[in-house]
């Protein structure tokens, strides 16, 4: 690690509510530039991480600096130099969009011109006059980012940025992220949805119980956890003893091949060797190759059982 | 642009455009001066009607002799049909019918109203002892004069518009200063706005800047409606020092809702703590029932009200027409809640829910 130079250097960081140890020994650290996330279950600690590195709170123990300042206490001189989306509704009431963002931008003494251009950057410029109130949840979240962008920060945060968005709107702000990333801004996400982090993220760390269980980049953190491929194919094509012994063929016990009557699924480690079986037999219709996702390392890091 | 005058633009239009925010603080205090101010004008004038049937000499006499006092108490419409005159008092149309035969004055009256009978009658005898009086030739052994303990010009309407003021100032700043408090807790703009350079400071001025000018509208909008001639309140020489008074009450009870933002959790409980507060102060405070009217009790409770200080306050200067000086007093109890309450509602408050 690059030490001194890290952009947010975190150094075991702990912090208690009561009998709860909410963080409980966390260290990580950012480059400049880089798209890291924190990742895990509700109740991890992850908010409480963030919230401790943006200097909301001040945590028991530990070091946090943020581009080489402290982040506790509230210091003005940082503050400038960071940009915090915490909800889609943190926001002025009955406000326009454009009413919104020029007043953030007077916060940081940043000309109203500049609240118009991330208006356009936001793509909101036709709902720069609606109320922030009538937006839908993809435009309000939108623009709770240009509110967090619109002094140009050097450290972005983003706290759970797509949390009740559809597919599209998720994607349609995924690009923004992606673009806000490549203009060379250091940012730093939580979120529950893996394949926000997957496709998002350089690096994540994987949090519960308040401790980093798993830090690195996504798909060598996939790669990490050694899962067999999936091989599957449209059902019918091929009998039950046959799937058997190609499986078996392919280095895998015979019950690594299932059928559900819709899909006959294959679990391999020596995908060629069963790809060339099934076309030996000429079946791969529906062919479908799927590997671990990091979805699966969260799971077995953080395992099944659901919490509230 | 600054920082804290784009805030305080920001607040501003945010009240502005809360429909319910505006009806509450200015239509409703308005709608309430309208109401209260008719009912205490009606009751203030009891006048009675009186249909002259015929010529009544010694009426029209006395109505010359009385350089329009006559008036005062007494309207006089002229008929010709006794039958008519009668029947017009049963409906209770006119409250006497007046006649004389010779040198006797016939009044007929409705019992239906017992004190309009009793000052119908009173009228009469007093004018039939003038006439005796006049005509035995001698001047009266005895003067009567009358005067209120009030000031002359201490009509209801002095009493109601200062409290109605006070009520509408108190309510304003104080669900203003809670909501606000609350609302921006819920939605994490206090975060928000703690993670941007701008100081508490200006966050906390302007706010109370917006309420300030909020109390200052309901101030002007009053005296306009009540120093209309229909409801003539009459301001005193030293009523600009009710514009201090409004000021520091704007904060003593913005502190109150301060307070009540900084202890609740939610938007509604916020309204609650804020309602319980001012409804009772509306009633032992001396804005719904003016303090010189009130009972006993209701006077002692009120010492520990803080609306009695911004009602008392402004009444001494803009209606009883008291020196500068006479407002200090209560300035000073409100500057002393504004201290304390701010103190405490600073202890207990909470940036976010956790």
């Amino acid at each position: 690690m690059a030490g001194v130079a890290a952009t947010i250097a975190v150094r075991d960081l702990q912090k208690s509510y009561g009998p709860v140890r909410a963080v409980d020994g966390v260290s990580f650290e950012v480059q400049r530039g880089e798209f890291f996330g924190i990742l895990g279950p509700n109740g991890a600690g992850k908010t409480t991480t963030l919230e401790i590195v943006e200097g909301l709170r001040q945590a028991d123990d530990g070091e946090v600096s943020v581009l080489g300042l402290p982040a506790w206490p509230r210091n003005p001189a940082l503050l400038p130099r960071i940009g915090v989306q915490l909800q889609a509704s943190s926001f002025f009431e009955r406000l326009t969009a454009r009413e919104q963002l020029q007043t953030f931008a007077s916060l940081y003494g940043v000309p109203a011109g500049r609240a118009d251009e991330m208006l356009g950057v936001v793509g909101l410029a036709d709902q720069a006059a609606i109320r922030t109130e009538k937006l839908s949840g993809g435009q309000a979240q939108r623009l709770s980012i240009a509110c967090a962008l619109v002094h140009d920060p050097e450290v972005v945060f983003l706290d759970e940025p797509t949390g009740a968005l559809d597919p599209q709107a998720r994607r349609n702000l995924w690009d923004l992220l992606r673009q806000i990333s490549a203009e060379g801004r250091t940012v730093v996400l939580t979120t529950h949805h893996m394949d926000e982090a997957e496709t998002l993220c350089d690096r994540v760390a994987i949090m519960d119980h308040g401790v980093i269980l798993e830090e690195g980049p996504p798909a060598a953190l996939v790669r990490r956890l050694d899962q067999p491929l999936r091989v599957s194919v449209e059902s019918g094509q091929l009998p039950a003893d046959a799937a058997r012994a190609l499986a078996a063929r392919a280095g895998t016990a015979p019950e690594a091949a299932t059928d559900d009557g819709v899909s006959l699924t294959i679990a391999t480690r020596d995908p060629a060797a069963v790809l060339a079986g099934l076309a030996e037999h000429d079946a791969l219709t529906g062919l479908r190759v799927s590997g671990a996702t990091l979805e699966d390392v969260f799971l077995q890091l953080t395992g099944r059982e659901y919490r509230a | 642009m600054t920082a804290f005058r784009s805030l305080s633009r920001a607040m501003l239009r945010g009240f502005v455009r809360d429909r319910t925010a505006m009806v509450f603080t200015i239509l409703i205090p308005v709608l309430f001066l309208l109401l209260f101010g008719s009912i205490y004008k009606s009751t203030s004038a009891p006048k009675v009607s009186v249909a002259e049937v015929g010529r009544v000499s010694l009426l029209d006499q006395a109505a010359a002799g009385s350089h329009g006092q006559l008036g005062k108490v007494m309207s006089i419409t002229r008929t010709d049909s006794l039958a008519a005159a009668l029947e017009d008092v049963r409906k209770g149309t006119d409250d006497a019918a007046v006649l004389q035969q010779g040198r006797t004055l016939v009044v007929r009256y409705s019992i239906a109203d017992q004190v309009t009978a009793g000052v119908v009658q009173a009228v009469f005898a007093s004018i039939v002892q003038q006439a005796n009086q006049t005509a035995s030739g001698r001047p009266a052994a005895y003067q009567l004069t009358v005067a209120q303990v009030e000031d002359k010009s201490l009509k209801p309407i002095q009493y109601v518009a200062p409290g109605l003021l006070g009520w509408a100032i108190a309510s304003g700043a104080t669900f203003g200063a809670a909501i606000t408090l609350v609302s921006w807790r819920e939605n994490k703009l206090l975060r928000r706005l703690r993670l941007s350079p701008v100081s508490t400071a200006s966050v906390v001025t302007a706010r109370v800047g917006v309420s300030v000018g909020v109390a200052l509208i309901q101030l002007a909008a009053f005296l306009i409606i009540a120093t209309t001639p229909y409801f003539g309140l009459k301001l005193t020489a030293s009523w600009w020092m009710a514009i201090p008074v409004v000021l520091v009450g704007t904060l003593a009870f913005m502190s109150i809702g301060l307070l009540a933002g900084a202890i609740a959790k939610t938007q509604q409980a916020a309204t609650a703590i804020a309602n319980l507060v001012i409804l009772p102060m509306a009633f032992l405070g001396g804005a719904f029932i003016p303090l010189d009217f009130a009972p006993a009790w209701i006077r002692q409770v009120s010492y520990v009200m803080p609306l009695r200080y911004l009602v008392t306050g402004m009444q001494n200067v803009m209606a009883r027409g008291e020196g500068p000086a006479s407002a200090l007093p209560a300035i000073g109890v409100m500057l002393a809640i504004t201290a304390v309450l701010t103190l405490i509602a600073v202890r207990v408050f909470r940036w976010d829910d956790i």
